[in-house]
């Protein structure tokens, strides 16, 4: 595989990352109204579909009433995580200056509480993408998703553990802000996980409250049924997230890299290791907007303050810069990367190289040169 | 607001809060209408009218979390700009206790919300903080007041000479104004009135730029002081002008060894002055962990170009909206020139500059 640092001369990737550079100003130069109203009309629409699914649940005793308040409220938990949550708290709006639209304020509609996700995602993963052992995403600490993590016979359960946690994915995410892993490794102390853990355990208690006790208790003898709607809705957007997100970083061709080859990297390198540790999905605006437009992971990586609605309208520039500088650029529908994930994580579960290493097109880097 | 409230109904709220948790019941309720949030306080305008050709003058009706003002005080007000909220100090003109607040705003040049402002229509909505500042009559009332502004420096005045009005004041007040010429004269018709009404209150036009259609014409001196309130040595005075006017007014109490009986409410600040070439030291800002060499320029601005986006008002040290935690170095006041090393003290980050190596708890 050819390096990180082999990729362009150092010249190259210092005009590719000024390039980028310009790219990004010009976005935030033409921030505005518009993306203050699309993004309220989203949070409309979040809210009057969580409305509607509440409310649908107490009429739960008529099957179609519950499936379509099933749909709503894993609807409305979907948005409120992808194309709100993420994305707010990603600090997309801060200029706005707007408090319910500040990434310090918000708060989403998962166990997982923000505070403890704004450090272990925008600050760990989106500094330190796909390099291995230091981006806890890879493998979110239990997975193991790269052929670099040392083979150990607890990976035969790979399968398994992933499918455990595509369906407890909240939890998963909640966990993972405690750094158990660098807890065992003594890299980090239980004294620091304190404040993690009461945060945790507040913001747990509140979401279990109301989808588990509050909301069923309100619909009287309907509480079982309501119950196991909110359990769904949980469960839809849990393997929703858990897809999409997968699909980001982990299906065949996309990149990792070591400490060593990051080492004082220019921000042009770093631009460059985000296009090759992310991976796009193909699809309509629909499928875009549930997706928290993370189905541009590559534009969301290079540029992770960004509105999310604006990737579309720069990825096919993005696309032709990379192409310009022979870089791939990952994408494909979601049945394709989803079951390029798939393989991944059986392949991995047994020890050894996952198949041929992924080469450059040497045409590719001859134009390039 | 939840205090006054029964208690089985603030049980009710506090069942709501839990359900609409992470996101609480003023992001749903103010969907259905803006002016229903519970915990914030927002604003309708129900009327405006342009009283000169730069000015605007709006009422607008609080939301149920409005706390009512004291005359003299001001409001942070928010308003919406190409999607960016931005945020201005202006005082309720109207008399303390009343329902509605009442503002008028002149359009500065450069000012960007101010010139907004200036198309405000019915209907709009803006956001309130609640009413705070010191600018306020003290309680007895004083028996003799003078109430004195320049230009558009009237709104807190006016909020005191209509409060004293109401109050049926049994004392003397004078209301000395100044304005460019008699077509700049905010509220003109309004203060004759209250004068006619109230036997005590007498108001005296000053006019900079004319020399007729006023009571006073050129700048203010001692001698417009002494013909409007000859008696001004025994009284309290109020003041909220331009800074030229405000300076010369400092000056003369200083002279006559009144200054205590001075109280002045300053909106345009004087411009702060920055030695960014003298900076040395480096800029900490504890809980996002962002560090940055300081520039010699405000906190506030420091903390922006290095990405943050602590809350604020009126930049220039008035409102106290981004006041945070200095818990390591010194500061230098740029209003005050004053250096203070106080360990973990509040700071105003609008107005202090870093003295060396400084730590921000934001």
């Amino acid at each position: 595989m050819t390096g990180l640092q082999d990729r362009l001369t150092p010249a190259q990737v210092e005009e590719f990352g000024r390039e980028l550079d310009a790219l990004r100003q010009r976005i935030v130069d033409d921030l505005g109204e518009e993306d203050v109203e699309y993004i309220r009309k989203i949070i409309k629409t979040q809210r009057a579909l969580e409305v509607t699914g509440r409310g649908l649940l107490f009429a739960g005793f008529l099957p179609p009433a519950w499936l379509a308040g099933v749909a709503a409220l894993s609807a409305a938990k979907i948005l409120d995580n992808m194309e709100i949550g993420h994305n707010v708290m990603h600090g997309q709006y801060d200029w706005t200056r707007i408090p319910e639209l500040s990434s310090q304020r918000f708060e989403w509609d998962t166990v997982a509480p923000a505070e403890n996700w704004r450090h272990s995602h925008n600050y760990i993963h989106h500094t330190y993408t796909n390099i291995v052992d230091k981006d806890r995403d890879v493998g979110y600490g239990i997975l193991r998703m790269d052929p670099a993590q040392k083979w150990h016979p607890y990976y035969l359960g790979n399968p398994v553990y992933a499918t455990l946690l595509a369906l407890l994915f909240q939890w998963g995410v909640m966990l993972h802000d405690l750094e158990v892993e660098r807890v065992v490794k003594g890299e980090r102390t239980w004294a620091e996980n304190v404040p993690v853990l009461r945060r945790i355990v507040r913001k747990a208690s509140r979401q279990i409250g109301k989808d588990y006790v509050l909301f069923p208790l309100l619909t009287g003898p309907l509480a079982p049924l309501t119950l196991l709607g909110n359990a769904s809705a949980n469960l839809v957007r849990n393997l929703w997230a858990f897809s999409i997100i997968f699909c980001g970083h982990f299906p065949a061709d996309v990149e990792s890299f070591t400490e060593e080859e990051t080492e004082n990297e220019t921000r042009g390198q770093w631009y460059l290791r985000q296009i090759l540790g992310s991976a796009n999905i193909t699809g309509g605006p629909l499928f875009h907007i549930l997706s928290g437009n993370l189905s541009h992971q590559i534009e969301h990586h290079l540029f992770p303050d960004l509105p999310a609605r604006r990737y579309p309208q720069i990825a096919g520039e993005v696309r032709e810069i990379c192409e310009r500088y022979g870089l791939p650029y990952n994408t494909g529908p979601l049945y394709k990367q989803l079951w390029s994930v798939a393989k991944k994580i059986a392949r991995l579960a047994l020890p050894g190289k996952p198949g041929p290493a992924a080469t450059v097109d040497p045409e590719r880097q001859l134009r390039a040169a | 607001m939840t205090a006054l409230l029964p208690r089985r109904v603030r049980g009710l709220v506090s069942l709501a809060e839990a359900l609409l948790t992470p996101h609480g019941a003023d992001r749903y309720l103010e969907l259905v209408d803006p002016m229903l949030v519970r915990r914030e306080i927002r604003g309708r305008v129900t009327a405006v009218r342009h009283q000169t050709p730069d000015t605007v003058t709006f009422t607008v009706r609080p939301s149920r979390a409005w706390q009512g003002f004291r005359a003299g005080q001001y409001v942070r007000m928010q308003v919406e700009i190409d999607g960016v909220r931005r945020t201005r100090c202006y005082s309720p003109c109207g008399a303390q206790g009343s329902d509605d607040l009442e503002f008028t705003v002149k359009a500065d040049p450069n000012g960007l919300v101010s010139r907004h402002l200036q198309d405000t229509a019915v209907g709009a909505v803006v956001g309130l903080s609640p009413a705070d500042g010191e600018f306020t009559l003290p309680s007895p009332r004083p028996d003799r007041i003078v109430l004195m502004s320049g230009g558009s420096g009237i709104t807190p005045v006016l909020a005191m000479a209509r409060t004293l009005v109401a109050e049926g004041h049994p004392g003397e007040i004078v209301f000395l104004h100044y304005s460019n010429t008699p077509a700049d004269a905010l509220y003109r018709a309004e203060l004759a009135e209250l004068a006619a009404r109230h036997p005590g209150f007498r108001v005296v036009n000053a006019h900079t730029h004319a020399r007729r259609g006023g009571d006073l014409h050129g700048l203010f001196s001692v001698a417009h002081l002494e013909k409007a309130a000859p008696w001004f040595r025994e009284a309290e005075t109020f003041l909220c002008g331009p800074a030229p006017l405000m300076a010369a007014a400092r000056e003369l109490f200083e002279n006559e060894g009144l200054s205590a009986q001075l109280h002045t409410e300053e909106f345009a600040a004087a411009p702060l002055a920055f030695d960014t070439a003298a900076a040395e030291g480096r800029v900490r800002f504890a809980r996002s962990g962002r560090e940055c060499d300081n520039s010699g320029k405000p906190l506030l601005e420091q903390a922006e170009d290095a990405g943050l986006t602590p809350e604020h008002g009126c930049r220039m040290g008035i409102c106290f909206s981004c006041t945070q935690l200095k818990t390591a170095g010194r500061v230098r006041n740029a209003r005050t020139g004053e250096v203070s090393g106080e360990e973990n003290e509040e700071i105003q980050l609008c107005v202090s500059v870093p003295v060396g190596d400084v730590e921000i708890d934001a």
